[in-house]
């Protein structure tokens, strides 16, 4: 965790008074895609500017200015995340028992309830083109998913972060990552298969 | 693979969706490929939704990543403000 602030960079590259003429939309709207909360993003790109300052003495590498941000920038996001997901450690133990989701499949075979059967959405084929609007039926629907779901859902697909950062930053089981993975695209595709269609 | 065996991975589906999740951001076993052709081989429900979920997975992708949708801009107080606090920042030090 600690390292990454601590990361070294070339001084003559460090010019705070440009900092938030150069990055500050830029930190902003990397907070606001991870954390659909403008006033949190807001704190946090302060923060991520008074933290790089409180370290501007110790740098001297090769690293630029932009990725050094982003990068104190994103342990404050998943600082967040861990923060949100505390409290969840019910949600957890329910998924322990196999993961079963008796909301959309059949508890013995496991097949799909008739209710909650995929329908063709036109978005099947490769080459699909897909809608503005059912981009935000989307993102309304990620909104929907618990906060611990999102919060691996999030750092998975958006940063492509690896599996085991996952598990050890969000303090979750290897198991857990791949039934909370799976629970979330089946609700996920449900909540756009009932606003689209 | 006995036969009984065949049978109840020929109609879960729960399990199949899972492999079909982790398929897409990992490598599965050679026996739970196998598993999952048999199983979508007799099931146009799941072969949907495996459909359906790699365009989400797109989806989300360019959700994040295109410039377009996400470009944000901070309003000029809030910036200035913030610059403020960080040139006063710099002259104490």
């Amino acid at each position: 965790m600690k390292n990454i602030e601590n990361q070294t960079i070339d001084i003559r590259s460090i010019e705070p008074h440009y900092w938030v003429a150069r990055y500050a939309d830029y930190l902003f709207t990397y907070a606001v895609s991870r954390l659909n909360d403008e006033d949190l993003a807001k704190d946090l790109v302060q923060e991520t500017f008074l933290a790089a300052l409180e370290r501007l003495d110790k740098f001297e590498g090769n690293s630029s200015e932009k990725t050094w941000l982003t990068a104190i920038l994103k342990y404050k996001v998943i600082d967040v995340y861990r923060k949100k997901s505390r409290g969840h450690e019910k949600e957890i133990k329910v998924l322990k028992d196999d993961g079963r989701d008796d909301d959309f499949f059949y508890p013995e075979e496991g097949n799909w309830k008739v209710e909650h059967w995929p329908l063709e959405m036109g978005i099947e084929e490769p080459d699909a083109l897909i809608s503005g609007e059912f981009t935000e039926i989307l993102q309304k629907c990620m909104k929907k998913l618990p906060e611990l779901w999102l919060a691996i859902f999030t750092m998975k697909h958006m940063d492509e972060e690896d599996t085991s950062v996952i598990c050890r930053e969000l303090k979750v089981t290897s198991s857990n990552f791949w039934v909370i993975i799976h629970r979330t695209k089946v609700n996920l595709r449900s909540c756009l298969q009932k606003n689209w269609i | 693979m006995k036969e009984t065996e065949i049978r109840k991975i020929a109609y879960n589906c729960r399990k199949a969706t899972f492999l079909i999740e982790k398929q897409q951001l990992t490598s599965i076993t050679i026996r739970e490929k196998l598993e999952l052709k048999i199983h979508l081989a007799g099931c146009s429900i799941c072969r949907t939704f495996m459909q359906q979920s790699i365009a989400i997975n797109k989806m989300v992708y360019n959700l994040f990543h295109s410039p377009a949708v996400t470009d944000l801009k901070l309003d000029d107080r809030f910036k200035e403000e913030l610059q403020g606090i960080i040139d006063e920042k710099l002259n104490k030090s």
